[in-house]
Order: structure tokens, then sequence, then C-alpha cells
């Protein structure tokens, strides 16, 4: 079984997203482990990138904190690569196409396999795009995890999901990483309802705007795991030092590990 | 080939979110390109409420100061506005109307395509908000109380370079957003697809004039087109009719602000890479890690760091000579149109302008340039003036 899809496997999962590199891969490799000890299931790395147009404020910080201490993606692999036989939970990196593009498509998935990484997330390449990347992911065995939103039709959600490995990610609602303003998420029920129609057994991953433990005991009936990135992020970036900052994330995730499991 | 695509160039590289507005935009206009109503309003609102068609000038004085070629001046200074942008707002605010959209965006750089986009808003009656990079507010005052004084906000933009580049971004992420009320009016021909095949056939007029006034004055094409590139929209705009035409030598000119070498430019297709900004595949300034590059140049319309995808596919058959020309040579060609011929032209035309003292002594009077004026210099006369200020002190 696919080590990102085992992990919906008798539990919703959680899926945390962190920038690699914010702002400094020593930070990035110790977050790994904290949030892998206090029980998140799936870990997102970032690729940092000068014009990240899918993410809000947050985010967009976070990425640019990477980049002025120096992180490119082939350091970030290095780093994947070096500590692989200490994390436990699948790594999947999220990034922009141009990142992936500029380092060569083919170089990209092979080494994102010898890394040990299991999945990777592009925003910015649909599923009909002319690229080479989905034939070396398959090839190299990197899942593919592809985005569905509430506004995607039929016909796209059959191409989407038939491309889609480990899981679906469900954007809920139409916006930006780490908007919270629109509240509870309008009809999520019946969303998730149509997506699953065509996804099948391939499991639905719900994120964007998912800000705390309060939203998660509201949403956590209907995907089969969450995802969640700029509130961690605000997390962290609320301490001072580095031990601080650890602690946040490990609070936060605790907090949020609780809530999921108050709700099933 | 891939819808959308110019062989190797274009395509729609943007979150899943925009697909269904890009699927109805290209299916509207589409539909609309062959509507004769659609046609008919576009023209009458071309001709009437913008002034066209723009004259096509013979540029006597600047034609014997060079002492060489013919040089006419395609006058796309005098539309409404003061500038070509006009040409594709007023198509886009349609569309707009015709899918029932509430609200429009834009992004703007020099502020040109901001205030016409603001203009046709106003004319329209639809609510505007123009993104506009903080440095660009400051550098383009002029243009921002225009927007104001039409009715759009403006909204400044402080992530990243705080220039067009990021205005893009944020007017890229508002979209996503409020995708469902609201159109994104882009300014040039980048984006993803149908962007820059829809901005260039609305910017096309401006060849379509030029061939027919060119015949009627001197019986024949012309032997040379030049026109400045940014992301491209006033080139495209005056190439496209030629570019089955292999007699007429097309060039496009880039800013190469404080020259290549210094690193300090624009010049995205002279010094860039294959990669994908703004949801299309094309010439970018980026790093070896493929971090988009800040481009830098004089002139806020033209320091962007992509570029129309055609413009990479016309480069790639080599069918346009993409040339660039430095901060101050644009500087030395503003000061001579307005001193030669009485026009004071935009800083962004003047790149254009300043190519003609490469080429114009080279030929001889029998041969004939066109140069794409394509926008006044109204906005860049403080710009100008601090320029002088800073020559004095030398």
């Amino acid at each position: 079984m696919n080590k990102i899809s085992a992990q919906f496997k008798d539990k919703k999962p959680l899926v945390t997203y962190i920038s690699g590199g914010d702002p400094s891969l020593e930070l990035t490799e110790k977050l790994i482990y904290r949030l892998q000890d206090e029980g998140v299931d799936i870990i997102e790395l970032g690729i940092p990138f000068s014009d990240p147009l899918a993410d809000g404020p947050v985010i967009q910080e976070a990425s640019q904190r990477a980049l002025k201490g120096g992180t490119t993606l082939k350091k970030l692999i290095a780093k994947v690569n070096q500590i692989q036989d200490k994390v436990e939970v699948p790594l999947v990196l999220m990034g922009y196409y141009n990142s992936v593009l500029n380092y060569g498509e083919e170089k990209f998935a092979r080494e994102l396999a010898e890394a040990g990484i299991s999945g990777v997330i592009i925003p910015d390449l649909p599923v009909d795009e002319k690229a080479e990347l989905s034939k070396y992911l398959a090839e190299y065995g990197v899942s593919q995890i592809m985005l569905v939103t509430p506004n995607t039709s039929e016909k796209r959600l059959e191409e989407i999901t038939a491309k889609s490995s480990g899981f679906l990610y469900c954007v809920a609602h139409l916006g930006t990483t780490g908007d919270d303003q629109q509240g509870v998420y309008p009809k999520l029920e019946s969303y998730l309802d149509r997506v699953r129609k065509t996804a099948g057994e391939l499991p639905l991953g719900l994120g964007f705007g998912i800000d705390g433990p309060e939203k998660v005991k509201q949403i956590i009936d209907y995907p089969d795991g969450i995802i969640i990135g700029s509130a961690l992020i605000k997390a962290i970036q609320a301490g001072n030092t580095e031990a601080e900052m650890l602690a946040n994330a490990g609070d936060f995730v605790s907090s949020i590990k609780k809530a999921i499991n108050e709700e099933i | 080939m891939s819808r959308g695509y110019f062989e190797d160039f274009g395509g729609r590289f943007v979150p899943e979110t925009l697909m269904p507005a890009l699927d109805e935009l290209e299916e509207v206009y589409l539909e609309m390109k062959e509507d004769p109503d659609f046609i008919n309003e576009l023209k009458s609102l071309l001709a009437d409420y913008s002034g066209r068609p723009t004259s096509l000038y013979y540029a006597e004085q600047l034609t014997r100061h060079y002492g060489g070629a013919k040089i006419y001046l395609k006058r796309e200074d005098l539309n409404h506005t003061g500038a070509h942008k006009i040409n594709n707002t007023l198509g886009q605010i349609l569309l707009a109307k015709k899918m029932g959209k509430k609200r429009i965006i834009a992004e703007t750089g020099a502020g040109q395509h901001g205030v016409a986009t603001a203009t046709v808003a106003a004319r329209f009656n639809l609510d505007c908000e123009i993104y506009m990079g903080a440095e660009d507010i400051e550098r383009q005052a002029l243009n921002v109380y225009k927007m104001e004084m039409l009715g759009a906000e403006v909204i400044p933009v402080t992530s990243g370079t705080q220039t067009l580049k990021d205005a893009t971004n944020e007017a890229i992420r508002d979209w996503v957003t409020n995708v469902e009320d609201t159109h994104y009016i882009i300014g040039s021909v980048v984006g993803p697809h149908p962007y820059p095949e829809m901005v260039r056939d609305f910017q096309r007029i401006i060849g379509d004039e030029t061939k027919k006034q060119i015949k009627e004055k001197e019986g024949r094409l012309p032997d040379y087109i030049l026109a400045c590139v940014g992301g491209g929209s006033n080139a495209m705009g005056i190439f496209y009719p030629f570019v089955e035409d292999q007699e007429v030598n097309l060039i496009g000119i880039e800013a190469s602000g404080k020259g290549i070498e210094s690193g300090e430019h624009a010049a995205t297709l002279s010094a860039g890479r294959v990669g994908v900004l703004h949801g299309s595949k094309s010439y970018l300034l980026q790093d070896d890690d493929g971090q988009v590059i800040p481009a830098y140049s004089i002139s806020a319309g033209l320091d962007y760091p992509g570029v129309g995808p055609e413009h990479s596919y016309l480069k790639s058959i080599k069918r346009v000579d993409y040339q660039s020309a430095t901060d101050l040579e644009a500087v030395a060609a503003f000061k001579l149109l307005s001193e030669k011929e009485g026009i004071i032209p935009a800083l962004e035309s003047s790149h254009a302008l300043s190519y003609l003292e490469k080429l114009a002594p080279k030929l001889g009077e029998d041969q004939i340039i066109v140069v794409n004026l394509s926008g006044r210099g109204d906005k860049d006369i403080n710009n100008f003036k601090k320029i002088r200020e800073a020559e004095k002190d030398e």
C-alpha cells in the first residue's frame, strides 16, 4: 500500500505544512522530529519560492524567510536525504512548478525518491497541462497529490482523481492558504460528497483556512484527513526562541489531535 | 498542440480554482469574437470614445536628423488615456459585462493600464480595484490620482519587490478568492490562456491600421517596425498583422536598464531562461534556484521579469529580432523626440525610439521604419525632472 494513503487507514490523519528552511534547515529538521513525536501523520515541506501565488501572507512570509536564510530546493532535498532514516512519517514536498522545471523534472523525481520523499503537491500545475513531471513521479514511485476546489467541474474531477495518488487535496474554499476570513465553509458536506463519488477509494484531505481546534471540530466529520499550514506557522512564529518555537509547534499539534480524537 | 500554446510557450499554470473562470472567459471570448453586435459595439467605442484610428505620422524632422530611412510614428499616444492600453480594456470590459461580472480588478506598473481599466470601469459602472506596487505608487503619483478620480480603489502592494510582478501576484490571489463575481483585466499579453491570445487580438488593431495607413501613404509595407517590449502588448499588437509578411523586419526592444552586464535590467528575452510565472511558460529572469529576479528599468511599464509567451515563440522561430536599450539611451530619445517633433513620448516608447539611432542612419532614403509610439510622456515628466537634476549634479 502507498505509504501516504496507508496513513488514512483506521484514522483521520493530521497533515501539517511548514516552509522548508524557515528560517533555517536546521530548525526545519528539529520541527520535523517534533511534529512526528506529537503525532502528526504526514508532513508537508514547502519549497520556498519568490512568487507563491496560491499562498496567503503567512506562507508568503515564511517563504521569504527561508529564501533570506539561503535555502534552495537543492539544499532542501539534500537535508531530507540526510535525515531520512530518522523520519518515520511520510514527507511530501509542496511547491511551485517553476522550481521543478528549473531543477529538471526527471532529476527532481529521482532525487526525491532517493531522499525517501513520498509525495509532491504542485498547486500551479493543473492536471491537463503539458508537463513531464507526472510521468517521472510515477516512474520513481513518488505520489502526485493533486488539488480540487469547490468549483471544479465533474469532468475535471474525473481527470484529477484518476491522476492523483496518496490522497486528494480538497481545497476548502475559494481563496489562498491561511484565509480564515470566510468562517465556516459553505456547503462543505455536499462538496465532499460530490468529490467522494468520483474519487472512490482515494482518501480526501481537506485544507485551506483550518485555523484551530474549534474549526477542526466543526469540519472533521466530512473529510478523511485534514491539512494545516498557516495556523501552525503562526503558532511557531509566536515563539521568541527556538525552544519556544518547538514547544509552540508541539502544543498546537496536540490541541489539534485532541480535537480530532474527541470528535471521532 | 495543447490548448493555449504557441508551440512550447504559454499554457495555464494557475491554481485549480481559476480553471472554471478561464474556461468561461475563453468560451465567451471565442463566441463574441464572431458576434457582429459585439464587434460593432467595440468598434464604435474605439472610434468615438478612444479616438481611433490613431494617425500614422511622418516624422520629417526626426527623419532629417538621422539622415537615413523615412520614419513614421504610429500615434498610440493619441488614444484616450494616453496609451494603447485602452484597446484591450475596452474589449475586456465588454466581455466582463457579457459574463455578468460585478467587479473588475487589474494590476498596473506605470499606471497606464490601471488608468485605462479605471476609465472603462467608470464608463460601464463596475466596481474597480487596482493593485499597484508601493514603489510604483511613489514613482507614478499622477496616475494614482487619475485612478482615484475615476472612482477606482488603488491597493498598494507591499509584498516582494513592490512592483508590477508583485501587483500581478496580488491580483491573481484576489481573483482566486473572488472569482465568482470578479473579472481580472490583465494588461498585457501575459498570464494564463486565453489572456495572451485575447489581449493580442484586442491590440492587433494597431498593426491592422498601420498596414492600411502605410499602404495609403507609401503604397507598400514598411521595411522595419520597432516596438518596446515589457510584457509585450503594444509590440504584439503592431507586429501580429505583419508576422506573415516576411519582407517586414520586426524588432522588439527590451529595457536593459543600467546595462545587461550590471544585472539591473528588464531584458527578459535577451538575458532570461524559460520558466513559468503568472500562469504561462515563457522567458523569465530567474536565478539558479528558479527564484524570479526583480527586473529594473527607469520605465515602470517595462520593469517586468517575464514576457508574453508569443514573444518567446517569435524569438524561437527567429521571426522577431529582440534588442535592448538602456535607461540613458531611452532618456536621450525622450529628449530628442520632444525637441525635434514636439511630441513627448512615454519612457517605455522611448526605448523603441532609441533604436532609431542604430538603425535609421544605416538605411537609405527609400527605406521605411515605423515606430510604435505606444504612449505619451506626461506621466514621466517628474521622473525626467529628477534625471535632469541628477545630471546637473554630476
